[in-house]
């Protein structure tokens, strides 16, 4: 393998993470108004991702800097052609970031009520915007000679697109749920473990149709056992889940998400950034790659660096391994508010 | 007004908005892993408080800095899109290694930190705070190697065939001698505005203590058990703000010989120098006139510019005119000045309000000195508003050290003009610098409601006072912050 498809390869295996370990923190933020009743389990539910959804963030800090020296024509022409959906991106993990530190930090009912409200848009407009700007990178965009994206906010927005949106908005969520009734106990878990079917209804026939249609007019040879792998992972997870097999349905739906990601980069390469306007303008593994020099020192600084990160997460996964209860939440220490703030 | 200037005005307004939090990030992350080493050695509870308080107000401001950190790691590809093509080679490389090595230690051991308080053994949770604060000192190297590059590129060749910049020598970006100076010159910057943040914390809940009487708003003052703690953390902020600010001058003056040598032209604008001269003289004061390239007024130390650029009292400092001459025939027609008001004023005031930040160091050391407090509020007031001046140091910094290198991005290479997005038009530029700005000033008064919230309610908020000095309660477990 050269170089440039290792950093292709390396730049999926980044998106994995994020996908895999933000898509269920994602999820808990949109389940967040529907199954956290009282303000109790609401805090079960936010501090079930409490330790780790920062953590899970730096993966696509990763994944875009690995970009930026990797390929750099693929990050200015992907970032700047995206620009609108990026900055929604953008604006939605700012206030969801800020919502979960300073959600508890003033004992006031409507205080409370705003940060749902921004960690609900703040987790949602991602989980959709991510599926739909994924969908365009596989699909290609007008783009000209120079690489300069053409396409407007309404050509990202095809059919194709808005099910790839669909498709993570409730993959992630039903990732989510399945997050949810393995790591909580209680009434948040059982209304995670009821959701499962309902989210299932919407995820199962979104991430199927679009993965077919992904095989369909994308795919490749070997990404086909893979969109059946993704399909099964899928009905087993949920499956697994109205058993109750926790544990399992949790790492089945990790493992579709990572699988279907494997599918859209795998049905990209060997281009990064397809144009429809004409297929010669396409930005390729070879023609976006850095010189060979700055490649092997990013290989050497991943091989050195990227086990240590992982070591430490997942120890940071086995500290908070146990399951939050209603018990677990003591009352808030929080300064006296104004008159009328509770 | 184009696409271009808008596209400057948003990445001044995200960058000097996220220099508001990082450096209180880079200090008192370490200002609270040293406090809490303090509890971890002594078992005294005001460390613990000192510990839980200091490091809730840093949550609050660290919560900020994260999440305008993003938008600065995606801007560049954004809205400067010809940049990222052509310097992604080198300077993607240290951003890679930023997330990699620094983000990530960063933002999971904060994480272990904020809920491990219950669940690690003590020593292991004081190592959570030490790795995050690492983390966060580190990551400054790597974006500061990278913006140093910027203005004094190295380890690199221009390819022929792609025009794109080639990174050939890694090691001679990660020790250009501009990415440790700015290192050292930023963190010490950031050190102060800690420093001065614990200082301005702790001279408040002392001021209300000792002129209880007249303020009429109950609450503020400290609790009386608190009121040797915030005597231990007025004198280690002042120590620190005083460390830092030698550490400042001498990696200032290092800055300057730097930035003689390697952009010769904002020196010159920094100090409204019009023509070459040997022996230059510091300015004080001055009224130029930027058509003609000229000062009706300019007051001056004589010599002093030369030995603060060259260490000599006749070194050679270059001018405006002279460098625009040379930079003409080098690179083609065209201005090479940047905006020398600006660039003038951010200097002066960058040195006046640091100066005047180190100063609320020393002098109160001095006024504290074994076991004193000072004996009028005016002091105190003092004391509070070191802590806007060092912030405003650190952003007068920046925009000397950014402005200064207009019209380039990197130096001698590639002008910002050229760098700018072409497929992103103004609208969008226009809307999302509206958006950011208003969703950044509402957050910005969240952010110091908060603060004052938590600096009036006082660490026996956080942690209740102990009821006698036994250490009975030593192996008590210490409740987590939790959402």
């Amino acid at each position: 393998m050269d170089l440039p498809t290792l950093w292709f390869a390396a730049i999926a295996v980044l998106w994995i993470g994020y996908f895999v370990l933000e898509g269920f923190d994602f999820g808990v933020g949109i389940l967040l108004p529907f199954l956290g009743k009282t303000n109790t389990d609401r805090r079960v539910m936010i501090n079930a991702i409490g330790p780790v959804w920062d953590g899970n963030e730096v993966w696509v800090l990763t994944a875009g800097g690995a970009m930026f020296a990797a390929f750099p024509a693929w990050y200015a022409s992907l970032f700047s052609g995206f620009y609108l959906p990026l900055f929604l991106v953008l604006l939605a993990l700012i206030v969801r970031g800020v919502a979960f530190e300073y959600r508890g930090k003033v004992d006031s009912v409507q205080w409370r009520a705003r940060w749902d409200q921004a960690i609900f848009w703040g987790s949602a407009i991602p989980a959709l915007l991510w599926g739909v700007a994924f969908a365009n990178i596989v699909r290609g965009v007008p783009m000209d000679a120079d690489h300069i994206v053409t396409a407007n906010l309404l050509d990202l927005l095809n059919p194709y697109a808005l099910l790839g949106g669909l498709t993570t908005l409730s993959l992630f969520t039903l990732h989510g749920a399945m997050f949810l009734s393995l790591k909580t106990g209680g009434e948040v878990r059982l209304q995670a473990r009821r959701a499962v079917p309902m989210i299932a209804l919407v995820a199962v026939p979104a991430a199927a149709g679009f993965l077919l249609w992904t095989q369909v007019s994308y795919g490749t040879t070997w990404t086909l056992p893979l969109v059946a792998i993704a399909a099964l992972t899928l009905v087993a997870a949920v499956a697994l889940a109205l058993r109750g097999r926790e544990g399992w349905s949790f790492t089945a739906t990790a493992t579709t998400i990572a699988v279907a990601t494997v599918v859209l980069f795998g049905s990209l390469f060997p281009n990064v950034l397809p144009s429809t306007t004409n297929p010669a303008y396409s930005l390729t593994v070879e023609n976006a790659a850095s010189a060979d020099y700055t490649l092997s020192v990013m290989t050497w600084v991943a091989v050195i660096f990227l086990p240590v990160v992982l070591g430490y997460q997942s120890w940071s996964y086995w500290v908070f391994r146990k399951r939050i209860t209603r018990e677990h939440i003591e009352p808030t220490l929080v300064p006296a508010g104004r008159p009328g703030d509770a | 007004m184009d696409a271009l200037d808008l596209a400057r005005w948003q990445f001044g307004i995200t960058t000097v908005y996220h220099f508001l939090f990082v450096p209180l990030t880079i200090g008192l992350s370490v200002i609270v892993a040293s406090l809490q080493t303090a509890w971890y050695r002594t078992g005294k509870h005001e460390y613990l408080q000192a510990t839980k308080f200091f490091g809730k107000l840093f949550l609050i401001n660290f919560a900020m800095g994260v999440v305008t950190g993003i938008v600065q790691e995606f801007q560049f590809g954004m809205n400067w899109s010809e940049y990222s093509r052509f310097v992604g080679d080198v300077f993607g490389a240290p951003l890679a290694m930023e997330a990699l090595l620094a983000f990530f230690l960063e933002s999971t051991f904060i994480g272990l930190w904020i809920f491990g308080w219950d669940k690690l053994p003590r020593k292991i949770h004081l190592a959570t705070i030490w790795a995050a604060a690492i983390g966060t000192n580190l990551s400054a190297y790597f974006i500061l190697a990278a913006n140093a590059w910027m203005r004094h590129p190295v380890g690199y060749q221009v390819n022929p065939e792609t025009g794109r910049a080639e990174l050939t020598d890694i090691w001679a970006v990660l020790a250009n001698d501009q990415a440790w100076s700015t290192y050292l010159h930023t963190v010490a910057g950031s050190f102060i505005a800690a420093g001065l943040f614990v200082v301005a914390v702790s001279a408040f809940k002392l001021m209300r203590a000792r002129f209880h009487g007249d303020t009429g708003t109950p609450g503020q003052a400290p609790h009386p058990s608190e009121h040797g703690l915030f005597r231990k953390t007025l004198r280690a902020g002042l120590a620190v703000t005083a460390l830092a600010g030698i550490l400042v001058a001498f990696s200032g003056h290092h800055q300057a010989q730097l930035m003689a040598q390697d952009e010769p032209m904002k020196l010159a604008s920094a100090e409204a120098l019009w023509e070459d001269e040997d022996g230059a003289g510091f300015s004080i004061f001055a009224v130029g006139d930027v058509v003609d390239g000229r000062n009706h007024i300019n007051i001056q130390i004589p010599h002093l510019l030369s030995i603060l650029a060259t260490n000599s009292l006749d070194g050679n400092v270059q001018g405006i005119n002279d460098v625009q001459e040379r930079y003409e025939a080098q690179f083609g027609p065209g201005s090479y000045v940047p905006n020398v008001p600006v660039i003038y004023w951010s200097f002066r005031l960058m040195m006046g309000f640091g100066l005047a930040g180190v100063a609320v160091g020393f002098i109160g050391l001095w006024l504290t000195r074994r076991g004193r407090l000072p004996k009028h509020r005016w002091m105190y007031w003092a004391a509070i508003l070191g802590l806007p001046a060092a912030l405003a140091a650190n952003i007068c910094g920046w925009i000397l050290t950014e402005m200064g290198r207009q019209p380039w991005t990197v130096v001698g290479e590639l002008l910002t003009a050229a760098s700018v997005s072409p497929g992103v038009s103004l609208t969008e530029v226009a809307l999302s610098l509206a958006l950011f700005t208003l969703v950044y000033g509402v957050l910005a008064v969240i952010e110091a409601g908060l603060l004052w919230r938590y600096v009036k309610a006082g660490p026996t908020h956080v942690v209740p006072p102990q009821d006698d000095d036994s250490d009975e309660d030593r192996d008590a477990p210490v409740p987590a912050f939790v959402y």
